[in-house]
């Protein structure tokens, strides 16, 4: 009992970073409308700079003020990312939003470790509060007490500031409608890259009060984020009061499920997350999300299946491929092996993305779920490859039935922030349930039969399955399944009228993405021979990004052309920097502001040029340009 | 002139929907838009404050062109806009509606207060506190003209203020139109209802399909019952 409460006390001492991090994510969304995945990175940065000053400047002066200069440092950071980039995509489609602050959190995971190197630091304990006091026999730290009081308080002074200040009644006016806002006369640009300075802020600070408590390492960014967002889906994005509630919840089932289920006590949270989305989809205070846009489809080009031509084209290209054998080296038919393992993974998650509109985070579970299936089969059950490849994609299937469950409940953002969470967790699983994964250490010996053993023949099983995966989800783009789900990434509103059952047939997406992404991950396994946890992390979850974004987010083939392109950069990178965070992040913003079209989509452009109207006025012919997608959106709103 | 707009081309996507439009509103004018559902009346007012990002054409504003300015900069210049469907704050209350919509006052005239509006709108003092989302149509029209009052506009576009009142309501906002006119303001209001733009308009413009088929006088238009049955009647 007395550890119950004691441990009780701790977790609410959490919860006031938790929901410091998590009312600024959701400030920022309810006005500006965008998740901000760099959020966690900010928070990360606070720690760093808090450590930094107060290491420099002693005292209790040189401590408190050095928090929240470290705080204000780090918002002036943030004020410039809303200026130099967020500004550009305001109108672009959420999941280059997303992608943007993503890229901008891989970067600064590197820039972190350039000025603060790789080793964990220990900040000071803070002046005044350096004690403990006794509570049933147990040691309470002083510290606790003053962050379990500080998060009411923050709760407090921000309710005052967005009721009894101009600037407030501004923030929740354009929380509703910020174009009404800005037809009263208000510029909304500063009043967006306030808002996102005070919720970097707030991170910051959060980031910053931590350092007495624990140490400052460099993938704090990513833990704190994945807690962030069942925080905000547990309390409602947009609902400070929310964040709140949601953030002792969370922290306290921590505190206390480690006294019951020590090694996983993330699964209490899930499963709290999972009842509250099943009876409040949009948090316990948040509201429906109005306007929902499409992730993908911000072209006027209709898809068509492949010409004759089309065909024999792709034909003697897969032709082709299939002779590299005969003259490549190994190492590069290894390589040409992971390459079309990717082709599958990223054909896969573009499935879901651009046919579906589904914009996921995570769909490096799936993929890990496919390679630690394999590895499963072959470690436990003895079964050889052919078996292995089979158990790989139902493993991934399985989990999609699982996480598509509560996925297709939301939409948008949410639906990402979910699935970067349900990769997390079996990540954590994956990472901490060593007697049946090995933990870090993986699963090794997981070999090819002896007819695939070879870099050859492995090169050609996996450029047959590639092609018949990747030809299989090209066939059901065109099916009549593919149509109902185009025309539910298209208008919710009117595929619910023509009778289209919204969830099933998206659940159905989320089945056929990661069944394929499984297929892949278990080729993977076979592959390296090993299986790690690392096929389930946030990189592998990105690069199929990428991949898809590379190739061009709005065309029906350029997941192919993305991943070979982006794979074969990146393998020629990881040789020649260690800087490949940094490098992979700028370019994925610079694509997001630059490119947003991708490679293939650029190519189609360029095939279908029209030649200008003889009698087009100047308006008319530049609709024809690079502007329609965002006045096609400006329409629809 | 007030207001001047000539050669008005307006774009939602590939789609054309404003042609060539113009029209003009003098000092103190009451001018009315006429036109049925779809014929162009909101865009163009969207147009006219910067809301329709693909257009053309000029917008002289007290002989400035604002046509290039971003909606705020137009609005802080005096061009006070009043939406078709009032999207009012639902969830602030009527004194924070006010002061969201609050800008510098013009020098030389009257500045508009919330204790203006409420002898404007005697119904809004009742409810200073109550929650926009919380009010009838009537009283939120009301607060939504109310609000762009509170920028100290010298020019209004109200976009179909009377649309889906009750009759009685309906004189009110005619009444609260016509002492906003005496306070010197320039009103253009876009109106379906004939019988409503005869109580308080001076001159009428008729827009159909996107183009301005008639301008002239209400007692012009009284006279040529053909041009109203054309474009007007259902």
């Amino acid at each position: 009992m007395e550890l119950i409460l004691v441990q009780a006390l701790s977790g609410l001492a959490s919860a006031a970073s938790l929901f410091l991090v998590a009312s600024g994510l959701s400030i920022i969304f309810g006005v500006t409308r965008i998740v901000n995945f760099a959020h966690g990175a900010f928070y990360m940065l606070g720690a760093y700079v808090a450590f930094t000053l107060t290491d420099r400047f002693s005292g209790a002066l040189g401590f408190w003020g050095g928090l929240v200069a470290a705080s204000l440092i780090v918002a002036l950071l943030g004020a410039l990312m809303e200026m130099v980039l967020l500004r550009r995509i305001y109108h672009a489609p959420e999941l280059f939003q997303l992608l943007a602050t993503f890229g901008v959190t891989l970067m600064v995971q590197d820039i972190v470790v350039l000025i603060w190197g790789a080793d964990d630091l220990m900040g000071p304990r803070a002046p005044g509060f350096t004690g403990a006091f006794s509570l049933f026999g147990r040691l309470v730290p002083t510290y606790d007490l003053l962050l379990i009081v500080l998060g009411p308080a923050v709760l407090g002074a921000l309710w005052l500031l967005f009721h009894r200040t101009r600037w407030g009644v501004l923030v929740r006016a354009a929380t509703q409608d910020r174009d009404m806002v800005a037809c009263l006369g208000v510029n909304q640009k500063w009043l967006f890259t306030s808002v996102f300075a005070l919720g970097v802020f707030l991170a910051a600070l959060g980031g910053a009060l931590q350092i007495p408590r624990t140490t400052v390492t460099h993938y704090m960014d990513l833990s704190i984020i994945v807690e962030v967002f069942v925080v905000v889906v547990i309390g409602g994005l947009g609902s400070v009061t929310g964040a709140f509630i949601a953030a002792v919840l969370v922290s306290e089932l921590n505190a206390l499920g480690i006294l019951v289920l020590p090694k996983i006590s993330l699964i209490a949270v899930f499963l709290v997350m999972a009842v509250v989305l099943v009876v409040r989809p949009y948090g316990l205070l948040g509201k429906a999300e109005r306007g929902v846009r499409a992730s993908a489809g911000i072209s006027f080009r209709p898809w068509k299946p492949m010409s004759q031509w089309e065909r024999i084209g792709a034909a003697v290209l897969v032709a082709s491929a299939a002779l590299l054998p005969l003259f490549a080296g190994n190492y590069l038919l290894s390589v040409g092996s992971e390459i079309l393992v990717f082709v599958l993974f990223a054909a896969s998650l573009h499935f879901m993305m651009t046919v579906g509109g589904l914009a996921s985070f995570g769909h490096a579970a799936f993929f890990g779920l496919g390679a630690y299936g394999a590895a499963f089969a072959v470690k436990f059950l003895g079964a050889p490859m052919e078996v292995a490849l089979l158990v790989g994609p139902l493993f991934g299937l399985i989990g999609a039935v699982v996480s598509g469950w509560f996925c297709v409940r939301l939409s948008g953002v949410y639906f990402a922030m979910l699935t970067l969470a349900f990769a997390q967790i079996i990540w954590s699983i994956a990472f901490q349930w060593v007697e049946v994964t090995g933990g870090d250490n993986g699963i090794l010996g997981i070999w090819p039969s002896a007819w695939a053993s070879s870099p050859r023949g492995f090169f050609w099983l996996t450029l047959g399955v590639s092609v018949v995966g990747v030809a299989l989800l090209r066939m059901l783009v065109f099916s009549p399944y593919g149509f109902g789900l185009r025309a539910t990434r298209d208008n919710t509103l009117r595929s619910d009228a023509i009778g289209i059952d919204r969830k099933s047939v998206q659940w159905a997406a989320l089945l056929v993405a990661g069944t394929f992404a499984g297929v892949a991950g278990a080729l993977f396994a076979f592959l390296k021979g090993s299986v790690f946890p690392e096929s389930l992390a946030i990189p592998i979850s990105v690069d199929g990004l990428v991949m898809v974004l590379l190739g061009g987010i709005e065309t029906v083939s350029g997941a192919v052309v993305g991943a070979i392109v982006y794979k074969a950069l990146a393998i020629w990178l990881m040789s020649q920097t260690d800087l490949s965070k940094l490098v992979l992040g700028a370019i994925i913003v610079l694509l997001v502001v630059a490119a947003p079209k991708g490679i293939v989509g650029f190519i189609e452009d360029w095939r279908h040029r029209r030649p200008p109207a003889p009698n087009g006025t100047g308006p008319e012919a530049a609709g024809k340009s690079g502007t329609v997608g965002i006045a096609k959106m400006e329409a629809a709103e | 002139m007030k207001l001047e707009v000539s050669d008005l081309n307006s774009f939602y996507g590939p789609a054309h929907i404003l042609f060539d439009v113009g029209f003009a509103v003098g000092e103190g004018e009451v001018v009315a838009m006429l036109g049925r559902n779809g014929a162009g009346k909101s865009t163009t007012f969207r147009s006219v404050v910067g809301l329709v990002s693909r257009r053309a054409g000029s917008v002289i504003f007290e002989g400035e062109d604002v046509s290039r300015l971003p909606p705020y900069e137009i609005v802080r210049r005096g061009l006070g806009y009043v939406p078709e469907d009032r999207r009012i704050f639902t969830e602030l209350s009527v004194e924070e509606n006010f002061e969201v919509g609050r800008q510098k006052a013009r020098p030389g005239v009257a500045e508009w207060t919330p204790d203006r509006i409420y002898k404007l709108f005697p119904n809004l003092g009742e409810m200073r506190k109550r929650l926009g989302g919380d009010m009838s149509g009537g009283e939120q029209q009301m607060l939504s003209i109310g609000r762009t009052l509170m920028g100290n506009p010298s020019l209004v576009l109200l976009d179909e203020p009377s649309e889906g009142l009750a009759p009685k309501i309906v004189e009110q906002m005619a009444d609260a139109i016509l002492a906003m006119k005496r306070e010197g303001l320039s009103i253009i209001i876009s109106e379906q209802n004939l019988h409503f733009a005869k109580l308080i308009c001076d001159r009428a413009y008729i827009i159909e399909k996107g183009r301005i088929r008639f301008s002239g006088t209400i007692d012009e238009l009284e006279a040529h019952p053909e041009i109203r049955d054309a474009y007007l009647a259902v």
